[in-house]
């Protein structure tokens, strides 16, 4: 009696894992469909962000926001400008107050008047994703709902994620955020949809003073990838490891 | 009776069954690494890429503007502020003229300060562009109000 | 979408996780909010707990600790209250509750809290099925007792302790020899797992490499040890309110000068005291490794080490180095180490213990948290109360007690079905 029970259960067990595992669940797509779906493995998105040339307008926050239907008012955004100003005793000034969505239109910072003749420098930088090369977010995320795809991008799935919060602890930029409307990990995407057409992103095509690039890295003609080879350029934080790609020109030691 | 002591591990057996079944049905089909990829960085459910890709474009750019409204493209084009994309001010184009019909342009005294306030920075190029103190000139005032965004220069006027 | 659509969504009420409870200082990036709030504090400190107690019930059926016997069989019980417990916070701090069960169905290995479902499910197996083998002569003495009883009572828990013996009534000798086996065996397993849980929640802050305050390779053994002290601490509390509720009861009913209380207070005495003990020792293993971290980061002072100085020796300063280290290590350590112990010295510094593991978690947190990652600014927490939304009722104070209150509810009904304290 318990015998055949067992054997019962053995065939059931036997029978469901024979049901489950043939990695219906982990299909493979064919290579075309691969590529057509996943983006080309020739293509390395990269991004370039002047900030010689960054007038602290915020208009890329601006249509970065409406593009990506993040929501206007409320203080999260996927790119953002920080304003420093360091003064010639040492002290420095850091803000970016909603982003700098509505731009730099005041001399003074946090409600201290800043007096004009003792200012050493002053520039804005602009952040966006860093789009890592070993993104510390897609590591850790417990159920797969964020990765990188082939060319470069890390994206996330809304329909997956469980919003544990794990990736925006993990990003070591401060990237990442919770989407007010969907309750999932919100991030930069480099526009994908755009950018995937041909076009620029949203924070590039609406910036008028070229302060902002997007660039092809496996593209040797790639007036970007130009840039990045022939001149000096850096990155923020690589002491991390996570080997960021967004590039820049003019950074200083005191841009966090 | 001998092997009571394994009973437990039967009970275990069958959980462990009922969510390989329950994960067979719920998983989307195309959840994997994608080739060419690897778990760490690629493991996702492989058709999100075509969600992102067909997400709603907003921003059309000059060249879609300029197919029907070419005169305006041309006057601004034509002067200093030709950096300057027309959805920065008229707002996204979406599918206008079906969606939305009419743009609401933004013709603030914000709009103009976000590059026209000057700010004395050395090292950075604000510093070098047309600016004013907005406490001083003509506070209140809209600036469309004298300038032409599309021929700002008053001379030129 | 059309622009009217756009402009509406900025219009609308938009709770921006983080939002409510955070307050900004000096230069902090846009997105930075303190995302895991006491919820995550209750995690580690829950699943804390659930370790500690295991760990505490497998020194006896492991080692053969006999001064633990009596309290080895309740902490395994309550540990399986604590099980579901441990789960809870997390629940509570998902954004997308309904689809934690992601983590079953598509574990991405490479992050620390994919472990999670499985090593919780693989622990929960272990506990279950040694309380099962503990417990297997008691089914079937109570199958045997309730077969022909009548009331509705009676006949519902006739047939949940048959389900409950899983069809296996052999009680004889030979038989109980290999439950009690297997109740070592898995004990045995239990312990490396019980560790690995909590080895590895210190893990998931300790491998975070963009946080200053977590990133550290000793996390893990500090939250396994910590884990521990607050485990066998809790454990010990419960021991010591639910003996003098018996003995109370005791005094109502035969007077106060009656044998069996003195033997009570007599037995409580005696189990306290030696639990006591290992106590001690884990709680001295835990404040030494904190130290140590806490000097490392001091002499190496890397280049985060200038805010983090800022935060520890400024900001938290009270609640690093008075409640945690003064009051929630030193002052029960020395309460513990005085000899002449009584009862009424062991529950206020059990109290302490569990206050100070407590605060220790708040500080990993809420103080991982305290500092931007710009190093140039600070992000200050304020706990909802009074709840007014979901959101600020799930990781509020309400949220935390809720948590904190369903092991003892818990405990309460399984304790019906599995006797932990009478049963001999």
């Amino acid at each position: 009696m318990s015998c055949s029970r067992r054997d019962l259960l053995k065939n059931t067990f036997k029978a469901t894992l024979a049901s489950t595992l043939p990695l219906s669940a982990f299909k493979m797509l064919s290579p075309a469909q691969v590529k057509a779906s996943v983006g080309d493995a020739n293509v390395r998105w990269v991004f370039l962000v002047d900030t010689q040339k960054c007038v602290g307008c915020g208009l890329c926050v601006k249509a970065c926001k409406n593009e990506n239907e993040v929501p206007y008012d409320p203080p999260i955004t996927r790119t953002w400008v920080e304003r420093y100003v360091l003064m010639k005793n040492g002290q420095s000034h850091i803000e970016s107050p909603f982003g700098g969505r509505d731009g730099y239109t005041d001399t003074s910072i946090h409600e201290n008047e800043i007096p004009a003749d003792q200012i050493a420098k002053g520039f804005f930088v602009s952040k966006l994703c860093n789009q890592c090369k070993k993104p510390a977010c897609v590591q850790v995320c417990p159920v797969g709902a964020t990765y990188q795809t082939l060319d470069g991008v890390v994206l996330v799935d809304r329909k997956w994620c469980i919003g544990c919060g794990y990736c925006i602890m993990a990003c070591p930029y401060g990237m990442r955020f919770f989407h007010p409307v969907h309750k999932v990990a919100e991030k930069c995407t480099f526009c994908y949809h755009r950018i995937i057409k041909g076009m620029k992103t949203a924070c590039v095509q609406n910036c008028p003073f070229e302060a902002r690039l997007i660039g092809n890295l496996k593209d040797p003609n790639d007036p970007v990838t130009k840039i990045i080879m022939n001149q000096r350029v850096s990155v923020l934080k690589d002491e991390y490891g996570t080997k960021p790609q967004v590039y820049y020109i003019g950074l200083d030691t005191n841009v966090r | 009776m001998k092997n009571h002591v394994l009973r437990p591990l039967f009970v275990v057996i069958i959980g462990v069954a009922l969510l390989l079944v329950v994960r067979h049905f719920m998983v989307p089909a195309d959840f994997g690494v994608q080739e060419g990829g690897n778990f760490t960085y690629n493991f996702h459910r492989l058709s999100n890429v075509e969600d992102w890709k067909n997400f709603k474009v907003k921003y059309r750019g000059r060249e879609y503007c300029q197919e029907c409204h070419e005169e305006n493209a041309a006057s601004i084009l034509d002067s200093p502020h030709e950096v300057i994309q027309c959805e920065n001010c008229h707002g996204p184009a979406i599918d206008h003229p079906d969606n939305p019909e009419t743009l609401a342009i933004d013709t603030s005294r914000a709009q103009c300060l976000r590059c026209h306030t000057y700010l004395p920075y050395p090292t950075s190029q604000r510093s070098e562009l047309p600016g004013i103190d907005p406490q001083d000139h003509n506070p209140g005032e809209n600036c469309v109000d004298c300038h032409n965004p599309h021929n700002p220069d008053l001379e030129n006027m | 979408m059309s622009v009217e659509n756009i402009v509406a969504q900025g219009g609308e009420h938009l709770a921006v996780h983080g939002l409510e409870w955070t307050t900004k200082e000096l230069f902090t990036y846009p997105n930075e909010f303190i995302y895991w709030s006491i919820q995550i504090v209750m995690y580690p400190y829950m699943t804390g707990l659930v370790a500690g107690a295991f760990v505490l019930s497998s020194l006896y059926h492991v080692f053969g600790q006999q001064d633990l016997k009596n309290m080895a069989r309740f902490s395994l019980v309550f540990s399986l209250a604590l099980l579901p417990v441990a789960m809870m916070p997390l629940q509570f701090h998902l954004q997308q509750p309904l689809r934690g069960i992601n983590v079953m169905f598509t574990p991405h290995f490479t992050s620390a809290i994919a472990a999670f479902g499985i090593v919780f499910s693989t622990y929960a197996v272990i506990v279950l099925s040694e309380i099962w083998f503990v417990y297997r002569q008691f089914f079937v003495d109570q199958v045997n007792t309730l077969k022909g009883k009548e009331g509705a009572k009676d006949r519902i828990m006739y047939y949940l302790y048959i389900v409950l013996t899983l069809g296996a009534f052999d009680t004889s000798d030979e038989a109980v020899a290999k439950d009690k086996k297997a109740v070592k065996i898995l004990a045995a397993i239990g312990i490396p797992i019980a560790c690995f849980l909590h080895g590895y929640a210190g893990f998931i802050f300790g491998s975070v490499k963009a946080n200053a305050l977590w990133m550290s390779p000793l996390m893990p053994v500090i939250f396994i040890m910590s884990a521990i002290v607050s485990g066998i601490a809790l454990c010990m509390l419960t021991y010591i309110i639910i003996m003098e509720w018996k003995k109370w009861s005791t005094i109502i009913a035969k007077g106060k000068g009656d044998e069996s209380v003195k033997m009570l207070a007599g037995a409580e005495l005696d189990v306290i005291t030696k639990t006591s003990r290992y106590l001690l020792g884990f709680l001295v293993a835990a404040i030494t490794l904190e130290l140590l971290d806490l000097i490392f980061r001091g002499y190496t002072a890397m280049k985060s080490w200038d805010i983090l100085r800022s935060v520890m020796y400024g900001k938290d300063f009270i609640n690093i180095f008075l409640l945690q280290y003064t009051l929630g290590n030193l002052v029960p350590f020395i309460m513990l180490l005085v000899p002449g112990l009584t009862i009424r010295r062991v529950f206020f510094a059990l109290i302490f213990v569990l206050f100070g593991v407590f605060m220790m978690r708040w500080n990993v947190v809420i103080g991982g948290q305290a500092f931007s990652l710009s190093f140039a600014g600070y992000m200050h927490y304020h706990l909802p109360i009074i709840p007014h939304s979901m959101e600020t009722f799930k990781e509020g104070l309400f949220g935390a007690m809720t948590v904190a209150a369903t092991p003892f509810v818990l405990f309460y009904f399984i304790n019906k079905v599995t006797p932990s304290l009478e049963y001999k």
